[in-house]
């Protein structure tokens, strides 16, 4: 017994001091690591593997995040990223708290693709920092089954007659733009007896038994599962919830005619960045229009290419989730950071979500 | 007793490992940013007994009891079969109570989720025997149920072990002075076990209270644990300072149930830690 004791400690102190040396060993094959943050299901797997067999020079470490607040949250930590894909009002709030690289536009010629109409955004006016990745729409996913009359309204949320049948989205901006939107306001609300209306809404679709759960990822297999009635989604999720193969047929999306968040996701370069040349080869390779299109039939967003987009065909132009049409876009708004405002916005996000 | 010297890496790995970063969570849960500049402060403590906040936490401290208790109840018969000499699969069983902790626990978590959703098998047993309008998932119940499964098997194995090493002569003892098979669980059993029941309630109840992914995945984000909200504080609010400050609370809480539940004589744990 007690020679096993001591052959266990010399074993564990060896390793102990193994541990040490290793975290300080470099990558001993030459390669170039590219370390790449993403969102969740945001990226079709075969073009990650082709980006690294077409550049056997570049190692991608691929990690995912679930919410916007969650990836900056890994950055407050300590963790340093060399690509990132934040949403537009996220890319506002880096830029000003300065965690993004300035882009040397000339190194990613498939910018020339990108539709007009999604570059110089007011979240990044000269595309100084970000290119853009995707983009869709919020909107009520619900199950015809279920749902028989027609859902045009964010008030169907708040409607006793699905109450327990009703998923909200688990994050503070997407569930507090359905109640402001609701309510006649803007995504962007600054006026705090309005935010605290919006708060008591939700407060209140929550105390009354409403909400069968709050989710984000999941939110995908409860619906596919037709274990919901009506679900806070964002479109490209709606998409491949709808997939004729592996979705479900009785689902189907609309956007509010209250009006809605539209979003924009987009790939930037971290300050922090090793490589830049792998960023910037990894970045042009996304945005190439058969590699887009390839991407954008996984992911299920719709694409700022245009040329990605004629790529994807008529199905896909025709389609209303993937390309609303002007006049629901135009009721549509895109959030902006919040500023100092976003400690209350997370204030009555949380008490909705203790009581 | 002489400190070996082969204790030393185990020292140093402590001091890196536990004590370092206990110090910094405690420095961060004693400050805050003010304008850019750190000022220490006690406010975040005044403001962690926010009655939002006890209310999650007595929520926590309710569910991890409840499911440590359901768990000795289901885990000391268990354990008692299993432990029997009469009893040939014993092993074989608690080789099936083992195996499911080889697998990730977010796994059988999600499986979980699927047996229990509304078009689950369990829910469609329930429908073809008439009952409509019940929903398994998303409450209190279902991360009960998640936290029992879990963390079953750390109820069994300690007093499972402490039950095999219970001298049979004991028993024989007991039969020969007139105790019956009920009078000698009462009086020989139950109390050489009661070291394993200790470590078992430790084992289960500690991580239990400290859980926050079973209570999202299984309560659908309308249970809020404690563990919950302390990651709720570094991911959204960003607020360091705070998140470090219920950390404190909780760990303090979490202490003095380990005292609460200390036992010199209890060494039926170590196999687990």
């Amino acid at each position: 017994m007690k020679l096993w004791t001591r052959i266990l400690s010399v074993s564990l102190a060896l390793l102990f001091c193994f541990a040490l040396t290793a975290c300080g060993g470099g990558d001993s094959s030459g390669k170039t690591t590219l370390r790449v943050y993403n969102w969740g299901d945001y990226i079709d797997p075969d073009v990650l593997s082709e980006f690294e067999e077409q550049n056997p020079d570049i190692r991608v470490v691929y990690d995912t995040f679930d919410s916007n607040e969650g990836m900056l949250a890994k950055l407050d930590g300590g963790a340093r990223y060399d690509v990132l894909f934040p949403s537009e009002y996220m890319v506002e709030k880096m830029i000003q708290e300065d965690w993004l690289m300035e882009l040397d536009l000339s190194k990613i010629p498939n910018v020339e693709y990108i539709d007009q109409r999604f570059l110089n955004l007011a979240f990044d006016p000269e595309n100084k920092y970000s290119v853009p990745y995707t983009w869709g729409t919020l909107g009520i996913l619900y199950n015809t089954t279920m749902v028989t009359e027609p859902v045009d309204s964010w008030g169907i949320l708040f409607s006793e007659e699905y109450a327990g049948k009703i998923i909200m989205y688990d994050s503070v901006r997407d569930s507090m733009a359905v109640a402001l939107k609701y309510l006649g306001y803007s995504v962007n609300e600054h006026d705090e007896a309005r935010l605290k209306e919006a708060g008591d809404l939700l407060a209140k679709q929550k105390q009354n038994g409403l909400v069968k759960a709050y989710m984000t990822d999941t939110v995908k297999e409860a619906m596919i599962g037709g274990n919901a009635a009506l679900a806070v989604v964002y479109s490209g999720d709606a998409v491949l919830c709808m997939d004729e193969t592996d979705g479900n047929a009785d689902l189907a999306y609309a956007v509010p005619k209250e009006g809605s968040n539209l979003f924009f996701d987009n790939i930037v370069i971290s300050k922090d960045c090793e490589s830049l040349d792998a960023a910037y080869r990894f970045i042009n390779y996304l945005c190439d229009p058969a590699v887009a299109a390839r991407n954008i039939a996984y992911i299920g967003y719709s694409t700022p290419s245009s040329a990605a987009a004629q790529i994807m065909g008529e199905a896909y132009l025709n389609d209303p989730v993937f390309m609303p049409d002007e006049e629901t876009l135009a009721r549509c708004e895109v959030f902006l950071d919040l500023g100092s405002l976003t400690g209350v916005y997370n204030r009555i996000w949380e008490s909705v979500k203790l009581q | 007793m002489k400190r070996s010297a082969y204790a030393y890496p185990y020292l140093l790995w402590m001091a890196l490992f536990i004590v370092v970063p206990l110090a910094i969570v405690l420095f961060y849960a004693l400050t805050d940013t003010v304008d850019g500049r750190l000022i220490f402060t006690l406010e975040n403590f005044s403001a962690a007994f926010d009655p939002a906040y006890v209310k999650v936490f007595l929520r926590s401290l309710w569910m991890a009891a409840l499911a440590t208790v359901i768990c000795l109840a289901i885990g000391y018969p268990l354990a008692l079969v299993l432990s029997s000499r009469h009893f040939k699969a014993g092993k074989l069983l608690l080789m099936l109570v083992v195996i499911p902790m080889w697998m990730n626990f977010l796994l059988r978590t999600y499986a979980w989720i699927n047996l229990l959703s509304d078009n689950g098998i369990i829910m469609k047993a329930l429908q073809f025997f008439g009952v409509e309008n019940l929903s398994l998932l998303y409450n209190q119940t279902a991360v009960i149920v998640g936290l029992v499964y879990n963390f079953l098997p750390f109820m069994v194995l300690p007093i499972y072990t402490s039950l095999i090493k219970i001298e049979p002569n004991l028993y024989e003892a007991a039969g020969d002075l007139g105790a019956n098979s009920f009078m000698s669980f009462l009086k020989v059993t139950l109390p050489l076990s009661v070291p394993g029941i200790v470590s078992g309630i430790t084992m289960t109840f500690m991580p239990a209270i400290t859980s926050f992914a079973v209570s999202r995945l299984m309560g659908g984000g309308l249970v809020t644990m404690y563990g919950e909200l302390i990651e709720n504080q570094f991911y959204f609010m960003r607020d360091w300072h705070f998140g470090a400050t219920l950390s404190i609370v909780m760990m303090v809480l979490v202490l003095i149930s380990a005292v609460l539940t200390r036992n010199n004589k209890n060494k039926e744990g170590g196999m687990l830690w």
